[in-house]
C-alpha cells in the first residue's frame, strides 16, 4: 500500500492540477491577508471558502483521478499485491497530494506575514484540520462513486450532486425543518442532523473556536452541555473521523468484489 | 503439474452469461493464442486468470495453486494490458522502479531499454511519450521480471515494424526457455507465425483447441482464417 | 472630571489628616511578644486619632468595632481570622478611620444577615487600602457613607450560589466613593452600587464572579474607567441609573445563555467610549436606554456585538469597530431615531471607488439569519453555513424581514484607529 501511495502521490503532486489548487489557495490567502489587516476577518473568509471548495475539489479530483488511472489500475491489479492495497494506496496518494496543496497554499502566506504568535492562530489550525478532514471525506465519497459507476459522466454527475446536496441543499432542508417544527424540542435533532453532514460537522468544529460566544447564547441544556465543554470538540472530531473511516471501509469492500 | 487449470468456470455480467461451465487445461508450455470474435469471452477469461474478474462459480488453478482469495500467485504471471496508459507525471524510470518495487524489488529493464532504445526517454514523463514508445514501455514492464507465465492482450498494436520484429524475437526466445505465453490478438499473421496452440472461443465456450495444423486438417482448409470462419458460421447459423 | 478632582482632594485631605494625628498622638504596637497582645485592647487604649501598628501573626478576636478616628496598620499582613463563626470582623463606626495592610479572612456565610469583613456604617473619610480578603461573604460593606477610599485590595471570595453569597465591594446609599486598583474574584457581584452618587471606579479587575463584575442600581452621576471585567456571569449591569460615564474598560469572556459584557437597562444619558468588548456572548445588551453615546468602542469576536430590545431612542452608535462578531447588531424593534453611521464592520463587503475611506454603499448590520435565530434558536447550529449566507445576501438585496431603516450610510473601509 505504501508503495502505491508513494507513486500515486509523486504522480499527482507533480500534476498541474496540484499546482493550480495550491496557487488558488495561495493567492486567495495572500490577498486576503494583504487586503485586510484584521486576522479574524481573514479566517472567517477562509472558512467560507474552505468549507465549500475543499469538498468540491476533492470530489472532482477523486472521480477524475479514478477514471484517468483506470487502465493503469488494471496493470496494478495484475501485480502480486492485495486489491484493497491498490485502491487505498491510490486514494491516500490523491488525498495527501490535495492536502499538501491545501496546507502549503494556506501556510506559506501566513508564514510570509509571520503570523504564528497570534491568538487567532488556533482558529487557523482548526480551520486547516477541518479542510483536511473534508478533503479525506469527499475524496472518499467520489472514489466510491467512481468505483460503482463505469460511466464517467454518470460518476462525475453523482459526485457533483453529492457535493451540492451536502454543501447547500442539506442546510436548506435542515433550516426548513427547524423552522417548521419550532414548537417542538429540537436540540437533539439539530445536533444529530449536523452530525449527518460532514460539512456541517466541520463548520461546527470551527464555530466551537470562532463563535463559541454566540453558541453559548442559546438557553437549551443540551446545546449548553454540548458546546460548553471540550465535549463538543471531541464529539464533532470523532464524528468527522467516522466520516473519514466509512468511505474508506466502503472502498475496501467494493474493491474486493468488483470486476475490472 | 498443470500450468493453468480451469474447472467449470461460470461468469456473468448481469444477465449476460459470458463464460458458461468453462473448462481448460494447459499442460505444455509454449505460445498459446486465444482467438474469438468480440464478446466471445477472451478478455473475461484472461482477467479471470489474473484475478481481475471474480468468477460466480468454478475454480482456477495456476501452477496448481487455487487463485481464490489469493494474490501471491500473480508473481508467476507477467501481464501486458492492451491499452498502455500510465501515470502522466511519473518518468519512465520511476515507472520501472515502481513495478520492480511491487514485484518484490526484483527485475531488470536494461536489456529491453537497450533493445527498444528507450534510454533517451528514461527521464521523460510518461504523459509526454508517443503511443509507440508507451507500448514499448508496456512491453518492458511485462518482461521486467522472469516469470513462468505471460499474458499479453493485443501486444503488437501500435508497434513500428522494427519493434515488431524484436517483439517476435523476444517471444520466441521466451518460448525456448520453456515459458507459457498466452496471447489474444486479431492479427492472424502473428498467430500463424508464433502459435504452438490456438484456443478458439465462441459464446464463452471453447470450440477448438489444438495446433494450427490440426485446425486445418479438421476443417479441411488450407487457410487458418478460413477454418476459423467455418467454425464461426456453422455455429452461429445453427443457433 | 469633577469627580476625579474631588477624589484627589479627598485623598490629600485624608493623608494630611493622618500625618497630623501620627505626629501628635501616641502609637500602640500589637504582637504576641508586645505589651499589647490584642487589637481589641489596642483599640480601647489608643487615643483618638492615634495609630495602631499590628505585627505579623494571627488574631482571633471578637468583632473589632472602631469608635474613634484611628489608623490601623498591618505589618507583613497580620491575619484577622473569623474562623467562619458568622460574625463581622471589623466595623468602622467613626469618621476618619484607615485600615491598611491586613489579611482579613473566613467571615462565614449566612442566609439571614449580610456578614462583612469590613463594614462602614454611616461614616465618612475612611480609607481601606492594601488589604487581602479571603473567603468573606461581603469583603467590604459600605452603608450610608461618603468620601471614602477603597484601593489596592485583593478580594477573593468563594461564592457558590447567589443566595448565600455576597458582593466584593458593596455600597448602599453612599456618595463620593473612590474605588481604585482592587482585584476582586469569586463573589456574587464584584462591585455593587445601589443609590450611590458621584463616585469613581478606576483600574479594578473584577473576574470570575457569579453574577456581575460591576452592578449599578439607581446610581447616578458615577464613572468607571480602565477596569477589566472578565469571565463573570455577566460583565457589568447598569440599571435604572442616569449619567454614567464608562470609558476604556475591558469586557471579556462573559459567556452564557443570558450573559453579556454590559447590560443597559432603563438608563439615560450615558457615555460609553473606548471600551473593548471581546468574546462575550453579547457585547452590550440594551433594554430601554435613551440618549446613550456609543463611540469608538471595539467589539471583537462576540456572539452579538450589540443586542437592542425594547424602545430605545436617540442613541448614537458611531465610530466603533465591529470585528468578527457572529452577529454585529441585533435589533428587535424598528430603528426609531438611533444613528448607526460611520462604524467599521468587518463583514462589510462594499467598495470605495472615490477613495474617501468610506464605503460607497450602505451596510445593513442586521441580518436575515438574526431574525431566524430569534424565532427558532436551534437554527444557531447553521451559523456561517453557505445556505445562510445565500439567504442573508438575498435579504440584503431586498429587505423583507429586517428593519429597513437600520443601516450605516458611511461605513468605514478600514478599522478605525483611536
Amino acid at each position: 500500500m505504501l508503495k502505491i501511495l508513494k507513486y500515486a502521490f509523486f504522480d499527482l503532486i507533480r500534476s498541474r492540477w496540484s499546482y493550480t489548487y495550491f496557487l488558488f489557495y495561495f493567492i486567495i490567502t495572500f490577498s486576503l491577508l494583504y487586503l485586510s489587516a484584521d486576522l479574524s476577518k481573514v479566517i472567517i473568509s477562509l472558512m467560507n471558502i474552505i468549507l465549500v471548495l475543499s469538498p468540491l475539489i476533492a470530489s472532482i479530483f477523486g472521480v477524475i483521478y479514478y477514471y484517468n488511472s483506470r487502465e493503469f489500475t488494471e496493470l496494478l491489479l495484475a501485480q502480486p499485491i492485495k486489491r484493497s492495497n491498490i485502491f487505498i494506496g491510490q486514494y491516500l496518494g490523491l488525498v495527501f497530494s490535495l492536502t499538501v496543496s491545501l496546507l502549503l497554499g494556506l501556510l506559506i502566506p501566513f508564514a510570509i506575514y509571520g503570523i504564528f504568535y497570534n491568538s487567532e492562530i488556533w482558529n487557523f489550525v482548526i480551520l486547516i484540520i477541518a479542510g483536511v478532514f473534508l478533503t479525506f471525506i469527499f475524496a472518499g465519497f467520489s472514489y466510491n462513486i467512481a468505483l460503482h459507476n463505469e460511466n464517467k459522466i454518470k460518476g462525475f454527475g453523482f459526485a457533483i450532486l453529492i457535493w451540492l446536496l451536502l454543501a447547500v441543499a442539506y442546510d436548506g432542508i435542515f433550516l426548513l425543518a427547524l423552522v417548521t417544527f419550532s414548537d417542538y424540542p429540537l436540540e437533539k435533532f439539530a445536533l444529530f442532523a449536523t452530525a449527518l453532514n460532514p460539512i456541517d460537522l466541520s463548520r461546527i468544529l470551527i464555530l466551537l473556536k470562532l463563535d463559541i460566544s454566540a453558541l453559548m447564547g442559546y438557553t437549551g441544556a443540551v446545546f449548553n452541555n454540548f458546546f460548553g465543554a471540550a465535549k463538543g470538540m471531541i464529539i464533532s472530531g470523532l464524528s468527522l473521523f467516522f466520516w473519514t473511516i466509512i468511505p474508506l471501509a466502503m472502498i475496501i469492500r467494493k474493491s474486493s468484489k468488483k470486476d475490472f | 503439474m498443470e500450468i493453468i487449470n480451469i474447472k467449470n468456470l461460470n461468469k456473468s455480467f448481469g444477465k449476460n452469461e459470458v463464460l458458461k461451465g468453462f473448462n481448460l487445461s494447459l499442460v505444455t508450455p509454449g505460445i498459446i493464442s486465444i482467438l474469438g470474435p468480440n464478446g466471445s469471452g477472451k478478455t473475461t477469461l484472461i482477467k479471470s486468470i489474473l484475478g481481475m474478474v471474480i468468477p460466480n462459480s468454478g475454480d482456477i488453478y495456476v501452477n496448481d495453486i487455487n487463485i481464490k482469495n489469493n494474490w501471491n500467485y500473480r508473481s508467476l504471471i507477467g501481464y501486458m494490458p492492451q491499452i498502455a496508459n500510465f501515470p502522466e507525471n511519473l518518468t519512465v524510470k520511476e515507472l520501472f522502479n515502481m513495478i520492480k518495487d511491487l514485484q518484490g524489488g526484483l527485475g531488470d529493464e536494461k536489456p529491453f531499454v537497450d533493445l527498444f532504445k528507450l534510454s533517451a526517454h528514461l527521464n521523460k514523463k510518461l504523459g509526454n511519450l508517443s503511443g509507440g514508445t508507451k507500448q514499448k514501455v508496456n512491453f518492458t514492464l511485462t518482461f521486467i521480471n522472469d516469470k513462468p507465465i505471460y499474458i499479453l492482450d493485443e501486444p503488437i498494436t501500435g508497434l513500428d515494424p522494427i519493434a515488431l520484429i524484436q517483439v517476435k524475437k523476444i517471444l520466441k526466445q521466451e518460448k525456448e526457455k520453456g515459458k507459457t505465453i498466452l496471447i489474444t490478438t486479431h492479427i492472424m499473421s502473428l498467430v500463424e507465425e508464433l502459435s504452438d496452440m490456438i484456443i478458439f472461443l465462441l459464446d464463452g465456450k471453447i470450440y477448438f483447441k489444438g495446433t494450427i495444423k490440426e485446425l486445418k486438417e479438421k476443417y479441411t482448409e488450407n487457410n487458418m482464417e478460413q477454418a476459423l470462419a467455418k467454425i464461426f458460421l456453422n455455429n452461429t447459423t445453427n443457433n | 472630571m469633577t469627580n476625579i478632582l474631588k477624589s484627589v482632594l479627598l485623598f490629600l485631605l485624608l493623608s494630611f489628616g493622618f500625618n497630623n494625628h501620627f505626629l501628635s498622638q501616641d502609637t500602640i504596637y500589637v504582637c504576641s511578644a508586645c505589651e499589647t497582645k490584642t487589637i481589641t485592647s489596642a483599640l480601647n487604649n489608643v487615643n483618638s486619632g492615634g495609630t495602631i501598628i499590628v505585627k505579623e501573626g494571627v488574631y482571633l478576636e471578637k468583632t473589632l468595632i472602631i469608635k474613634k478616628p484611628v489608623n490601623l496598620i498591618g505589618i507583613n499582613y497580620p491575619v484577622i481570622d473569623g474562623k467562619n463563626q458568622k460574625k463581622e470582623l471589623i466595623v468602622i463606626a467613626s469618621d476618619s478611620v484607615s485600615i491598611d495592610g491586613f489579611q482579613i479572612q473566613n467571615v462565614g456565610h449566612s442566609y439571614i444577615e449580610d456578614l462583612a469583613g469590613v463594614r462602614v456604617q454611616r461614616k465618612k473619610y475612611f480609607s481601606i487600602t492594601n488589604n487581602i480578603f479571603y473567603n468573606a461573604m461581603y469583603a467590604i460593606y459600605l452603608e450610608y457613607c461618603g468620601n471614602g477610599i477603597v484601593s489596592n485590595n485583593k478580594i477573593i471570595g468563594n461564592a457558590k450560589n447567589e443566595v448565600s453569597s455576597g458582593n466584593g465591594i458593596h455600597a448602599w446609599y453612599c456618595k463620593n466613593l473612590h474605588i481604585e486598583n482592587n482585584h476582586i474574584e469569586k463573589h456574587r457581584d464584584g462591585i455593587y452600587f445601589e443609590f450611590v452618587k458621584n463616585s469613581t471606579i478606576i483600574g479594578n479587575i473584577s473576574k470570575n464572579n457569579l453574577r456581575y463584575g460591576l452592578h449599578f442600581m439607581f446610581s447616578n452621576n458615577d464613572n468607571y474607567y480602565d477596569n477589566e471585567f472578565i469571565n463573570n456571569g455577566a460583565g457589568v449591569a447598569v440599571m435604572f441609573s442616569k449619567e454614567i460615564e464608562m470609558y476604556r474598560n475591558v469586557f471579556a469572556d462573559n459567556w452564557g445563555s443570558s450573559s453579556y459584557g454590559l447590560l443597559l437597562k432603563e438608563i439615560n444619558d450615558a457615555k460609553i467610549m473606548h471600551n473593548t468588548f471581546t468574546k462575550n456572548t453579547i457585547g452590550i445588551r440594551v433594554e430601554g436606554a435613551n440618549r446613550i453615546d456609543y463611540l469608538q468602542n471595539n467589539f471583537i469576536g462576540n456572539g452579538w456585538g450589540i443586542k437592542i430590545s425594547g424602545g430605545c431612542y436617540t442613541n448614537k452608535i458611531n465610530k466603533n469597530n465591529f470585528i468578527a462578531n457572529s452577529f454585529d447588531l441585533s435589533l428587535q424593534s424598528s430603528s426609531n431615531d438611533n444613528n448607526f453611521d460611520g462604524n467599521y464592520w468587518s463583514s462589510y463587503s462594499g467598495y470605495d471607488l472615490n477613495r474617501d475611506k468610506i464605503g460607497d454603499i450602505p451596510y445593513r448590520p442586521v441580518k436575515m439569519f438574526n431574525y431566524i435565530v430569534n424565532r427558532t434558536p436551534e437554527t444557531m447550529v447553521l451559523l456561517r453555513s453557505l445556505f445562510i449566507d445565500i439567504i442573508n445576501f438575498s435579504e440584503k438585496v431586498s429587505p423583507v424581514f429586517t428593519p429597513v431603516n437600520v443601516f450605516d450610510s458611511k461605513p468605514y473601509m478600514k478599522k478605525i484607529i483611536f
